[in-house]
């Protein structure tokens, strides 16, 4: 019995960043696997211990590049919990908006590097290229392509720029056609089903128990979803749905992720023809009061949640960051052991792996 | 008039002027060395090796200039367009890049193997482009086993990639050198078994004579229809290109058994591995598709046309499949590939016995 550890990382490209993955193998089949995190670790949390409140937005947005809407939106959800600020109707719109065109922008690069990682590079190049549709409309909204500083405590930054509504409802009629071609490129291929079905396994039971959260979880046909069980912003007035699948493994993260676009797609519809006018931001004080509060968001990768202590100054005294991923790591021996080297970047790619938030 | 009487006809030019310059000059015993048989023997093996490396070569970078614009359209891209017309020397630019880089050898590496396995590699494919005919007149020797010899040649690649991935002392090299060589020697028996059927009906392991039974009758492609398609899936495999890259998976294994090779080693192995393409790509022309016949143009020209469009197949095929595992690739090879292959022998034999073709 010949064993070996093999690393991988914290330079492969299988990473999607900076963490090392320590895998045992037999041969070619994996005993054991062990994630170690901790190489991106910048000193997020005590770093915004020395900035005030408002300082802190255009920090959130680096926790990952790929989701940069959702985090600086639970930044902001958090210390509106804190402060006790109510936030007018019209902006909760267009942060549900804004969220769910970053959700579709992320899912895509998820599938883009889902792509490279089973040796599609024509999967990567097509899912870029629809990406960048969803990067122009936000960069409209905030005139940023990947860190936005668009939510502000108490809405949002501005309103939306004129003919957004034409212009996003007329690429989301476009993307929905070319949802439609991911799935022939992904799907109708035989090689891609035999690479993810019965790949990956993670029992509900296990899932739940690790903490798993949001796509991976959902995959494991478990339905939650903060969304939908804690709603925040305007998401308990819309009219949608929760997306599992039944299956388990790989296949089912990717089918979920998939239907999650065309329900983000459904939901921004929604949302447009519901959308009130009126202020898009309320002034808020500039000290925070002496208590604590948290929220949590769905966000593309899972459930975040942000846990913040004020100690009645202008700065938080406390902040504590739960990210999905660093969680869901933690079930990677589980998903892992049994299968072959060459799973690896299938199981670990269907988990949306971001390492910017995991370190933080 | 073949490749060796062309060459030596240049070389005996070449060599009557230069001994006429050197008698001139008085040194009448050197001109009369220059010109004996042995010497222009020699000088025209030599301008052989050179004429064929020099086609190989050109045909290697053209194969390379149109995966890249083929792939680039696939993925609604544009691919080279910088240096030279529609970026066709953007090949050259990147072969003197690797050329300057400096030459890296891993410090617990076996120096010997490590350094052999290329030289083996590339070697050896050379040699294949040198055993290919691309006409009745342009081919460098006539044996009677050529296809089998160009087989032998082929499946000398593995063993010198399972040195290279071993002498590097590296884990993934080590797991890509083993697997390079599971899937190659599995991929042997249906790609062979899949030439018997062309073998049977034409009674001769002669490309020549293989592509004139194909100008007599009809293109093998029809009568061998299930050995043509195994033929491309096991030549896939054979020159490892996606999907059956797994010796050189970079998502798994950070390219395989040539992670430790740098600079121009690397972009020897990576010329060698388009070598390998044109010669697979050219045995599926020479058995299946008519070889060089085809009217109007020279022969030599229609040779070239479907080779790459057969390469252009092995591109579509890369753009637009992911990659298999090593335990599926090898189910694929023994359970699908060699039934299919024998269910071809067996039509081959019936269409012989009943004396169709």
């Amino acid at each position: 019995m010949a064993e070996m550890w093999i690393n991988m990382g914290p330079q492969h490209p299988m990473t999607h960043g900076l963490w090392n993955l320590r895998v045992k193998v037999d041969g070619e089949t994996i005993v054991d696997a062990e994630p170690v995190v901790g190489y991106l670790h910048r000193g997020w949390e005590k770093l915004v211990e020395n900035r005030m409140y408002p300082q802190i937005i255009p920090l959130s947005d680096r926790l990952c590049y790929g989701a940069s809407m959702s985090w600086s939106h639970l930044y902001c959800l958090t210390i509106e919990e804190l402060m006790g600020v109510e936030v007018p109707e019209r902006a909760e719109y267009i942060r549900v908006i804004v969220l769910e065109l970053q959700r579709i922008a992320s899912h895509l690069m998820w599938l883009a590097a889902y792509g490279t990682d089973l040796g599609l590079l024509t999967g990567f190049v097509y899912a870029m290229r629809e990406r960048e549709l969803f990067l122009d409309l936000l960069q409209s909204v905030s005139g940023a392509r990947m860190t936005y500083n668009y939510m502000r405590i108490g809405g949002v930054r501005n309103d939306l720029p004129p003919n957004f509504e034409r212009d996003c409802l007329r690429t989301l009629d476009y993307f929905e056609k070319k949802l439609d071609e991911y799935e022939q490129i992904y799907d109708g291929s035989d090689i891609f089903l035999m690479r993810t079905q019965d790949i990956g396994y993670l029992k509900p039971a296990d899932a739940i128990n690790l903490g798993v959260t949001g796509p991976t979880l959902r995959g494991s046909g478990v339905k939650i979803d903060i969304r939908e069980h804690d709603p925040y912003s305007v998401y308990d007035e819309l009219d949608w749905d929760i997306c599992t699948h039944p299956d388990c493994d790989c296949y089912a993260r990717y089918r979920v992720r998939m239907d999650e676009m065309r329900m983000s797609c459904h939901i921004i519809r929604e949302a447009f023809k519901k959308m009130p006018d009126g202020p898009v931001r309320v002034k808020v004080p500039r000290n925070a009061p002496k208590r604590t509060a948290f929220a949590r968001v769905e966000d593309p990768r899972g459930e975040g949640l942000m846990y913040v202590i004020g100690d009645g100054t202008d700065r938080p005294f406390r902040l504590k960051v739960r990210s999905p991923i660093f969680v869901t790591v933690s079930a990677v021996p589980i998903m892992l052991k049994g299968y072959k080297v060459a799973d690896v970047p299938a199981i670990m790619g269907s988990v949306d792996m971001c390492l910017g938030e995991t370190d933080r | 008039m073949d490749l060796y009487s062309f060459t030596e006809g240049i070389v005996r030019w070449l060599v009557g002027i230069i001994s006429y310059f050197v008698d001139w000059l008085g040194f009448h015993g050197f001109a009369g060395w220059i010109e004996s048989p042995g010497v222009i023997q020699f000088l025209t093996i030599f301008g052989v090796a050179l004429i064929v490396f020099i086609v190989g070569f050109l045909i290697a970078i053209t194969m390379i200039w149109q995966e890249r614009k083929t792939l680039g359209r696939l993925m609604d891209r544009r691919g080279a367009m910088v240096v030279g017309p529609a970026g066709y020397f953007q090949n050259i630019a990147d072969g003197l890049k690797t050329f300057l880089k400096e030459i890296i050898i891993p410090e617990k590496a076996d120096k010997k193997g490590y350094n052999w396995a290329p030289v083996i590699i590339i070697g050896s494919s050379i040699l294949l482009i040198g055993l290919i005919p691309m006409s009745d007149r342009f081919f460098v020797c006539d044996i009677d086993g050529g296809l089998i010899f160009i087989f032998a040649v082929f499946s000398i690649t593995p063993f010198a990639i399972l040195i290279g991935g071993w002498a590097s002392n590296n884990k993934y090299t080590l797991i890509g050198g083993m697997r390079s060589a599971a899937q190659l020697i599995s991929y042997e028996v249906p790609l062979l078994l899949s030439l018997v059927g062309v073998v049977i009906l034409t009674g001769s392991l002669n490309l020549g004579e293989i592509v004139h039974a194909q100008q007599e009758s009809v293109w093998f492609v029809i009568p061998q229809f299930i050995g043509f398609i195994v033929f491309l899936i096991t030549i896939v495999a054979e020159v490892e290109r996606i999907p059956f890259d797994l010796p050189e998976a970079e998502a798994e294994l950070v390219e395989g058994w040539w992670t430790e090779y740098g600079g121009m080693r690397f972009g020897l192995l990576m010329l060698a591995e388009y070598f390998r393409g044109y010669a697979g790509a050219a045995v599926a022309v020479l058995l299946f598709l008519g070889g060089w016949s085809g009217p109007i143009l020279p022969p030599e020209i229609w040779f070239l046309i479907k080779v790459f469009i057969v390469f252009f197949v092995f591109i579509w095929i890369r753009g637009s499949l992911t990659r298999v595992r090593i335990d599926q690739i090898l189910n694929i090879g023994w359970k699908r590939l060699i039934p299919l292959s024998m269910v071809n022998i067996v039509i081959a034999v019936v269409i012989k016995s009943m004396g169709w073709l």
